[in-house]
């Protein structure tokens, strides 16, 4: 899992049934000191995540078991959405 | 999932049997403000989308969970068609 911010949303109206009624946000994963860590991407949200917060994201086909049964076609899954995040420095 | 924008079409003849009659498309993953970045790659084709559209892709083996794709060999899948991407950053 890699922690991120959530800093958009995404509009789909064409899309695979699987996909209706699923929140799709634009995440930006971060480093360690919270600045911006390679490419923005899309993951679809299964915790109610908002713009301006800070998550973890799973990837890969994970991303679609928080719909079991369902399987949505998805590769990328907000499942937390996190409090506080302290790492130590060295 | 990434944004690419569509930007042409691929005619195979020879291919695996599973891949009949399969839309294939060149897409170019695109960042959330539109500009292109990175390489291309060839995507399935499960909403109809067209050259010059900004659409979904989903990677991996994930793209075999589109519509239609279910034992395929995929690895991307056109599944959306993107209408607007707000962002506020």
């Amino acid at each position: 899992m890699q922690i991120a911010r959530v800093i958009g949303d995404v509009v789909v109206t064409r899309k695979d049934e699987q996909l209706t009624g699923l929140k799709l946000l634009v995440v930006q994963p971060l480093t360690p000191d919270r600045q911006p860590s390679g490419r923005p991407l899309v993951a679809v949200d299964a915790v109610g995540a908002g713009v301006g917060e800070e998550v973890f994201f799973v990837r890969g086909k994970e991303a679609s078991f928080p719909f079991f049964p369902a399987e949505p076609p998805v590769d990328a899954g907000i499942v937390g959405i996190v409090d506080r995040w302290d790492v130590e420095k060295r | 999932m990434i944004l690419a924008k569509v930007a042409g079409t691929v005619v195979a003849t020879r291919k695996d049997e599973r891949l009949v009659s399969s839309k294939l498309l060149v897409v170019r993953p695109v960042d959330p403000s539109g500009k292109a970045e990175g390489n291309y790659l060839v995507a399935v084709d499960t909403v109809d989308a067209g050259v010059g559209e900004t659409v979904l892709v989903v990677s991996g083996s994930s793209a075999r969970m589109a519509s239609g794709m279910k034992d395929t060999p995929v690895d991307a899948a056109i599944v959306g068609i993107i209408d607007a991407v707000e962002v506020n950053e």
